[in-house]
Formats: structure tokens, C-alpha cells, sequence
């Protein structure tokens, strides 16, 4: 079986972002950039189907930049086997990758496309269920635990209540919650084998697939800070100013 | 502008956050239809039917939507949506919404916008990206908008309305996917994303025992929900739909009682909405104080008993 694994380039979970002065984004010169944390747990999860002799091969895709190589090389330095860069300068929203992704997987025929359950950045948490839609596969959000039966695929999700278990038919696109497995880090001579693997580029323009952006993002602003308040003495402090200040309780 | 709301419902009971949307689709100032797809669904046909402001139920019945499964019902809303000429497709950002809003918009060949947290007018909108440090403002042109509404950005609209209720006919059974089995967590106490008060319990508590032996009766006290950290969520302390932030449950009550939770920006995106934060933490560097109303550093195996002996005494 092979498992086509979408990762995106993010800026880094530690760095605190800030919005540009023109508010027409948010500062990306000499910024930090990671793969999204939550990619990183969908390739873990799909190199572990290969150890686990499940998956065959895995291939992990990502659309953007030729910056993206990176990235791609840290999820190969993981263990995926190979990569794809769909290259494009262009802005991306979630409903182009999704057409991108379908291009692709429709050229690569994976039985099981894992993805992260949402990127870090816009946090819209939509290609993988767009995906899915575009093929007309089925879908599991928020994927915690992950077992792949004859044609089918159990998955566990995180959902408001608790868990819920569902059962797929694949081909599917499962999206990656934060308990799924933990990543491991890449060793050093996984990170020298991954220069060598194979990493194809594609130009976007070349999948035939339209990907201008349907929304504009026009004023990008930080949100009203909170005012800190103070620090109480004791617990009797906290009571009164509760009770007699803030009139919560 | 007639505008869609997709309910969320279990059958017998629609989930808070439907009328959460209701509320937001009253922004764009039509006529509000909600859908109701289900199997054996009168008793949430009927709530939705009372909810001030909506116009039309569309009641759905069939087996294959007794369980909320996206395939089935995305292709159910891509068809009332593309037949009913509505300006936006609304559904609360829960688990159920953001699993199918984007199913939903890729069939229509439409971008989906996630988690809006104010309408300004049809067509323009306001979301937080980056863990909530960055508020846009989104604009589209788009004939119909799918939306996810955040459910604490727009009160739950009232009971008190009539409207009519249109059977419809049901859309296919894909059969691609099916329920398994659920492990619901239960609780006498406050829904999470609803409560006015929230007990929250981080890394610090050390473990699941101390957890609930510490917060368990100052939650009962103050008739508070609980909620945690990631941190105490990874660590095995509580199950994972306790979990606030960025990824977990976003949640404003007017009461924020953060216990042990050092506040991590993917934390604080998820309560610093709350009213009045009060945090507890022996560490006084810790970055949840920048964001707490009311600080108190101390060790939390002390002034958790004490302060629920406080309360308690009245």
C-alpha cells in the first residue's frame, strides 16, 4: 500500500509572529520555518505503517515555494522514501491544495493519504476533508489511532465528546490529531540518506488546476492585548477580590 | 440573503453550537433555514423548529444519517445548498462542523472559512489565524459561503420561534464509511464550551489522581466545568476532550480558574477570551500571569484545598 503524505512549511511553533506595519500579513523575513507540527505526526504515523510492514512506500508531497525542498527533506530524513514539490510562488489556499493534492494522488494512486488534521499558520483545518470531497473518498478527522484491515481502515477520533471509531473504506484521507504517535527526531545519517532520495519538482502550472485564491485576506491586525492584572497576597485575597471586584462568584 | 444552518445533533438533542449559528446566520439578515438530518430525529426537528429567528426546518430521515458521518451528509448539503439559493452555509466550529464545512465547500467548488468570529457584513468576515495572535479580515466574492462559526463569538439564540417543517427528500447512501463504536466521556458537570465557570488543570497537578483530587471538588463547588492543558492531556491525567487551546476546545466563560498551567500560546488561544482569569502556579514567570486577572503564586497542593474551603465556607 502506498501513502501519499501532504506536509506544509510553517513558521515555527516556538516563534511569536507579528503582524506586518501595512497589515497586509504577518512578517516572514528571517523567520523560523518548520514542517507543520501536525504533518510531522502524519509522517511518523505513515512511516510507522511502512515499518509495520503495512505500507509500502510513502511519499510525502507539499506544494509551495521551492523552499519547501527542506521540509520535504526533513520528512524524508524521517523516513518517507521519496517527494514531491508541487512548485508554485503563488498564494495558496486550502481549496488549491486540495486540487493540487488530488492532481497528484490521482498520478500516484496511494491507497491512504495521511495529513496533519490542521496547519499552524492559517489554522483552517480543511484540506484534508477537501481532498477527500474532490476524490470522493471518505474521510477521518482528528485521527488518534490508526488500523488498516483488509480494504479498510479504522480510525479512532478525537471528537467533542470523547472518542469515536470509525471505520473507512480506502482508498481515504485520514488528517492527524496530536495524539496519533509522537514524531521521532531524524539521526544524523537519516538526515545525510535523505540528500540522496529522490525528490521530484513539479510546476503547479503543469497539473492543469486553478488556483487562484477565492478569498482575500485584507487587513491583518493583533488582537486587543489582555491587560495583566495583579498578583493576590493569599488565597483569602483571591476570595474577596472574586467575590467583591470581579463579582464572579 | 436566505442563509443555511446545518444542525448538529445526536437525534434526540441539538448541540448548543447550532444555535450559536443561528445567531451568526441572523447577521446576514435573511430568512435562516435550518437543516436537520437524522434518523428518528422528531425531538431535535421540534428544538430546532423553536429556535427564534429561523424560518423553515428541512427535516431529512434516513438510516444512513443516524450517525453524523460527513460523507454522506456533505453530499445531502452540497444539494439543498446548490437548490435553495442561499448567500452562506453556517455550522458551529465543533467537531462535527469543522469535520464537514470543508467537505461540504470543496463539493461546491467553494472556500471554506474557518472558525469566524464576526460577520461585518455578507461576504465579510473576521477569523484568527496563528493560535489567535492574528486577527484577518477575509473577504469574498463568492456566490455562497461556507462558514465555521466559532461558537463563543456569537450567543446561542433563544427559544420562542414557530417555524414550518418541510420534509425533503434524502440524498444517496455512499457507504464509504461507518460508526464503529463511541467512548463518550460522562459528566454530571457543565458542558466545557458552554460553562460559565471553567476549572482548568495543567502539567503542575503531577498526575490524574491529584487532578481530580485537587480540582474535582473546587469544580464542584463552583459548579464549574473542567478543562485542561495539553500538557495534562498528553501525560494520560484526563481524557482528551478536556483539552483547551488552539487545537482543543475554545472556551470564554466569565470564570477561568487556571491551576498549574505555565500557558503556552496554543493554551492561551484557547481561553484568553474568558472573562476573568485567575491563575495558580508556584512559578511567577509563568506566561499565563501576563494574561490572568488575578495571580496568585503559591503551591497549588495548598491553595487548591484552601480556596475550595473558602468557597465552600460561603
Amino acid at each position: 500500500m502506498k501513502i501519499l503524505v501532504p506536509i506544509k512549511r510553517v513558521v515555527d511553533y516556538n516563534v511569536k509572529v507579528r503582524v506586518k506595519s501595512d497589515q497586509s500579513g504577518v512578517e516572514l523575513t528571517g523567520v523560523k520555518m518548520s514542517i507543520n507540527p501536525f504533518d510531522e505526526i502524519a509522517v511518523e504515523e505513515a512511516v510507522r505503517l511502512k515499518e509495520a510492514g503495512v505500507a509500502t512506500e510513502v511519499v510525502a508531497v507539499s506544494c509551495g515555494t521551492s523552499a519547501c525542498q527542506e521540509t520535504l527533506r526533513s520528512a524524508l530524513a524521517m523516513g518517507a522514501d521519496r517527494a514531491i514539490l508541487v512548485e508554485t510562488d503563488a498564494e495558496l489556499q486550502p481549496l488549491a491544495v486540495a486540487k493540487l493534492l488530488k492532481a497528484v494522488a490521482e498520478r500516484e494512486q496511494p491507497q491512504m493519504v495521511i495529513c496533519g488534521k490542521q496547519a499552524i499558520d492559517d489554522d483552517a483545518n480543511q484540506t484534508g476533508q477537501m481532498l477527500a470531497a474532490l476524490m470522493g473518498w471518505p474521510q477521518a478527522t482528528f485521527a488518534s489511532k490508526v488500523a488498516v484491515g483488509e480494504g479498510v481502515v479504522a480510525v479512532t477520533r478525537e471528537i467533542d465528546g470523547g472518542l469515536e471509531t470509525i471505520e473507512l473504506k480506502l482508498p481515504a484521507v485520514v488528517t492527524a490529531d496530536l495524539r496519533l504517535n509522537e514524531p521521532r527526531y531524524a539521526t544524523l545519517p537519516n538526515i545525510m540518506k535523505a540528500k540522496k532520495k529522490p525528490l521530484d519538482v513539479v510546476a503547479a502550472g503543469e497539473l492543469g488546476v486553478d488556483v487562484a485564491p477565492r478569498l482575500r485576506h485584507v487587513r491583518h491586525a493583533e488582537p486587543a492585548a489582555r491587560k495583566g492584572g495583579v498578583k493576590v497576597a493569599d488565597v483569602a485575597e483571591l476570595v474577596n477580590k472574586l467575590r467583591n471586584e470581579a463579582k464572579v462568584i | 440573503m436566505k442563509t443555511l444552518v446545518i444542525a448538529e445533533h445526536d437525534n434526540s438533542r441539538l448541540a448548543t453550537a447550532t444555535l450559536n449559528a443561528v445567531t451568526a446566520a441572523a447577521r446576514f439578515g435573511g430568512d435562516i433555514d435550518v437543516l436537520v438530518a437524522g434518523q428518528g430525529c422528531d425531538a431535535a426537528v421540534a428544538q430546532a423548529q423553536s429556535i427564534a429567528g429561523v424560518s423553515r426546518v428541512l427535516k431529512v430521515e434516513a438510516p444512513h444519517y443516524a450517525e453524523p458521518l460527513a460523507e454522506n451528509l456533505a453530499v445531502l448539503a452540497q444539494r439543498v445548498a446548490g437548490e435553495g439559493g442561499y448567500r452562506a452555509v453556517l455550522v458551529g466550529a465543533t467537531s462535527f462542523g469543522k469535520n464537514l464545512a470543508p467537505r461540504v465547500a470543496a463539493l461546491l467548488d467553494i472556500a471554506a472559512v474557518s472558525d469566524v468570529v464576526a460577520i461585518a457584513a455578507p461576504g465579510r468576515y473576521e477569523r484568527p489565524i496563528y493560535a489567535g495572535n492574528v486577527m484577518v479580515a477575509v473577504e469574498s466574492d463568492q456566490p455562497v459561503d461556507v462558514l465555521t462559526i466559532r461558537t463563543t463569538a456569537f450567543d446561542a439564540a433563544g427559544s420562542g420561534g414557530g417555524a414550518t417543517v418541510e420534509a425533503i427528500a434524502a440524498g444517496p447512501d455512499l457507504g464509504l464509511s461507518r460508526v464503529l463504536g463511541r467512548e463518550l466521556s460522562k459528566s454530571e458537570r457543565p458542558e466545557l464550551g458552554a460553562a460559565a465557570i471553567v476549572v482548568s488543570g495543567g502539567r503542575g497537578l503531577g498526575n490524574g489522581e491529584n487532578y481530580h483530587r485537587l480540582l474535582d471538588p473546587l469544580a464542584d463547588t463552583l459548579g464549574a466545568a473542567l478543562g485542561a492543558s495539553r500538557a495534562a492531556v498528553d501525560a494520560g491525567f484526563v481524557p482528551n476532550d478536556y483539552q483547551v487551546g488552539q487545537t482543543g476546545k475554545i472556551v470564554a466563560p466569565g470564570l477561568y480558574v487556571a491551576v498549574g498551567i505555565s500557558g503556552a500560546i496554543q493554551h492561551l488561544a484557547g481561553m484568553k477570551d474568558s472573562k476573568v482569569i485567575v491563575a495558580i502556579n508556584k512559578d511567577p514567570d509563568a506566561p499565563i500571569f501576563q494574561v490572568a486577572d488575578y495571580g496568585l503564586v503559591a503551591d497549588l497542593f495548598d491553595a487548591v484545598p484552601a480556596l475550595t474551603t473558602s468557597l465552600s465556607a460561603g
